[in-house]
């Protein structure tokens, strides 16, 4: 740990796991909040309209932020990977400034507006300033995933003459085959996390017997767009990126799956322990012939194990790649599981006063966060030991000119900050679920502390 | 087509020197042109649903220069390592001191936010300001045009220079009397009562600190960096820039007596883009001055290939567009006098 690359990217990465807590959040609820405002104004419900305002307060919350924790991120290209800055800035350069002229801008300045104009801005004109913010984030994600993707699979450029990498064509950077997969992929991982969010807080309400006409909204809103999500995030987007790694990045298809030896019907590791030292894998748990299956649809295909690539291509950190893609893999499947679950409660009239679905549906709010989480990092860990596949190592990338010590000095500090602010999210965000959709929640807390104060 | 990049991201910045210096300003002014909350929640009313905006400026600042001159990007942020990342710190701060403070109405929480929303603002203020001294004063580049500034070595213009030296602190403090006349003639316009009154005479004041601090920088450049010099002589219509910047000053002045707060306000605009225009005019080629010339980054050395520049130039337009569309609705939904009630921001 002691080498600045390994410092650069732990640095990178913890800020950028915790940041990314927020926009998924944001993205995936401002999908639900264009759907409320819709309902509101289609049925002039004012129901409708106070659940928009609800969701709208947390949405706030959780803007800022991923506003505060987002400027660090691309600042980090230059401070801490300055040398692939120099290289390749002027390809995703690119996408990272449209982001900020295309996205950032409409967000910032329609955000403040739904939020806070909604008497000025009458019905119509609030549903599109909520529209627009939706269009906002989500065009955000592309910009970010298409620069990500051309990491992944860097098309579109070429190598000038002083050896630093020049954009050659515009358009195949921006529609990268691997950048639209990898963004229908990560936007319905997005779409589950707000889902489960607005589901589990459904059932807190029901469970708890308050808000229970807001409670009933919620779940039914959040079950069906989630079971929708759920079963497109396997099949057909996660096939999809999965084919793309099988075929553009081997080893770390191997690494993802615990394959250390190249087998003809090999098998899917459901469980088990990569020992890298030994190649192999302890106490396994397979299917046979499955990822055979999975990965050139036939049953007894060869796939290329880990010991036929040279060690030098393998990603370096297997066993933290292997549980990344498992455990993401693992709670898709309990995903779809419960919601699918919960959508059959929902038709046959049973979900609002089940229970047990209720209690999964309000436990299950972490998880998504974690499989979000788990899905970025088996592609960075996957992307390794390349910081732009096939054409830069990641430790070829970082500042020559900034040392181990100043790198863990900024990491530290980053730590401080992003407890306190996590605390202060739990709190605040905790604080609006507890004050509730109704109108009255916020007058009567604020009449409370007053007359404490007085 | 790197001269006129280097143009397209000096105008970013500037604009973002404009917008965001006055929400600064604002910050740094916060806790003596207003006592209660309820004052309190007029300054920030004035910024509230702007300030997000104006900093995306910023970052629309950085990514233009990111993938307009990347060598340039990857120099200068790995080498102000240190100062960038204080300047990200007071960032999420600051950010998070005007979101969060009216959430909760409470004796401990709002005076908290309060002094943090000032205190990093005012720092802010300070550390821009040193930047752009350091990028005058000229860094310890090399010829792998890399380098690495800590945060201070002696306080003097050595060879081994820090980020803080009597120069750019001398660049900082003049930073943060700008805005803060700046933000106090922003809060002036915005606000009626005690605050109006209050931030009009704090402008007022730190307009005599501009003033002298201006002049003092202005003789000191000249003198540490030559290159400004050399294009003042070179091309004698540079000096429209700090005409302008004299000319806004002044009518500041002559804006305040006379109580023309909307006039008071733009001059400093005025005078904001007057020094800043003429720093870009003075520097050119470089974008990046060395100690040693001879590895000074310019405009030529620092861009990124013709093609990526080319293809930006059409998208950055639009971009700009909707982006100057957005603000004027945005301001003209938020035009006048803010009132503080429940239903405004926070």
């Amino acid at each position: 740990m002691g080498q600045a690359v390994d410092v650069d990217r732990l640095h990178f990465a913890f800020t950028v796991t915790f940041h990314y807590i927020f926009p998924q959040l944001t993205m995936g609820l401002a999908l639900l909040l264009v759907y409320l405002k819709t309902k509101a104004l289609r049925t002039g419900d004012e129901h409708y309209d106070r659940a928009a305002r609800f969701w709208a307060r947390i949405f706030g919350i959780n803007f800022a932020l991923g506003v505060v924790t987002g400027i660090p991120m691309e600042f980090q290209f230059g401070t801490n990977w300055a040398a692939f800055s120099k290289a390749a800035g002027g390809v995703i350069g690119q996408t990272l400034a449209m982001e900020g002229l295309f996205s950032f801008f409409l967000e910032s300045s329609f955000l403040g507006l739904f939020l806070f104009g909604e008497k000025k801005l009458g019905r119509i004109g609030h549903w599109v300033a909520g529209f627009l913010v939706f269009l906002g984030s989500w065009l955000s994600g592309y910009l970010i995933v298409a620069t990500d993707a051309w990491m992944q699979y860097p098309t579109g450029y070429r190598i000038g003459s002083s050896g630093v990498i020049e954009l050659s064509s515009f358009w195949d950077l921006l529609l990268n085959k691997w950048a639209l997969w990898q963004y229908a992929h990560t936007m319905l991982g997005a779409v589950q996390t707000g889902c489960f969010v607005v589901a589990g807080v459904g059932a807190f309400y029901l469970l708890t017997r308050r808000d229970e006409t807001y409670g009933r909204t919620f779940v039914r809103g959040g079950v069906l767009v989630g079971t929708v999500a759920a079963i497109l995030q396997l099949f057909p987007t996660g096939d999809m990126q999965g084919k793309l790694v099988a075929y553009n990045q081997q080893p770390t298809l191997a690494a993802m799956e615990g394959l250390f030896e190249s087998r003809a019907g090999a098998p899917l590791a459901i469980l088990g322990q990569p020992d890298v030292g030994k190649r192999k894998l302890d106490n396994p748990l397979e299917v046979p012939n499955v990822l055979s299956f999975l990965t050139y649809r036939q049953w007894r295909a060869n796939v290329k194990g880990l010991s036929d690539f040279p060690q030098t291509e393998w990603p370096d950190q297997i066993p933290l790649l292997y549980y990344s893609y498992h455990v993401m893999v693992g709670l898709g499947t309990i995903f779809i599981i419960v919601m699918v679950l919960a959508s059959l409660n929902l038709w046959r009239g049973k979900l609002y006063d089940s229970r047990r679905m209720l209690w999964m549906l309000m436990l299950s709010i972490p998880l998504p966060f974690i499989a979000n989480t788990a899905g970025w990092m088996t592609a960075e860990l996957g992307r390794q030991p390349w910081l732009i596949y096939g054409l830069l190592r990641t430790a070829s990338g970082i500042s020559p000119r900034v040392a181990a010590g100043n790198a863990w000095f900024t990491l530290i500090g980053f730590m401080g900050m992003y407890t306190l602010l996590a605390i202060l999210w739990l709190f605040l965000t905790y604080r609006e679920i507890e004050l509730g959709p109704e109108p009255g929640g916020h007058r009567q807390k604020d009449d409370a502390a007053a007359l404490a104060a007085g | 087509m790197g001269t006129i990049w280097f143009c397209l991201v000096a105008i970013m910045i500037s604009i973002y020197v404009l917008l965001d210096g006055f929400d600064l300003g604002a910050g740094a002014i916060h806790l003596f042109a207003a006592k209660t909350d309820e004052e309190r929640r007029q300054v920030l009313a004035s910024i509230g649903p702007v300030w997000d905006g104006n900093e995306v400026w910023l970052i629309a600042a950085g990514g233009t220069l990111y993938f307009a001159f990347p060598t340039l990007y990857a120099s200068a942020f790995s080498g102000f390592y240190l100062p960038l990342m204080i300047v990200l710190w007071l960032l999420i701060l600051r950010g998070a001191s005007i979101e969060f403070r009216n959430h909760i109405k409470s004796a401990v929480w709002d005076p908290l936010w309060d002094f943090l929303f000032s205190a990093s603002s005012l720092l802010l203020a300070v550390f821009f300001g040193a930047a752009l001294g350091n990028v005058v004063r000229g860094v310890p580049l090399d010829a792998s045009s890399y380098f690495f500034e800590p945060l201070w070595t002696n306080f003097r213009l050595g060879a081994e220079t820090g980020i803080l030296d009597w120069y750019t602190i001398l660049v900082g403090v003049l930073a943060l009397f700008a805005l803060m006349m700046h933000g106090g003639l922003w809060v002036q316009m915005k606000t009626g009562g005690e605050v109006n009154r209050r931030a009009g005479r704090l402008a007022g004041r730190a307009w005599w600190g501009v003033l002298a601090l201006t002049a003092l920088v202005t003789a000191v450049t000249f003198r540490i960096q030559p290159q400004v010099k050399e294009n003042f002589t070179t091309w004698p219509w540079g000096f429209v820039f700090p005409l302008l910047a004299v000319a806004g000053l002044a009518d500041v002045l002559f804006a305040l007596r006379r109580h023309d707060e909307g006039r008071a306000f733009f001059a400093s605009c005025a005078y904001l883009a007057g020094m800043l225009t003429s720093v870009v005019f003075g520097l050119y080629p470089m974008v990046l001055p060395a100690r040693n010339p001879a590895y000074s980054l310019t405009v030529t050395t620092a861009k990124a290939g013709a093609y990526g520049l080319k293809v930006g130039l059409l998208w950055w337009v639009l971009g700009i567009l909707l982006a100057s569309g957005y603000f004027t609705y945005v301001y003209r939904c938020f035009a006048g006098k803010v009132v503080v009630d429940k239903d405004s921001h926070g």
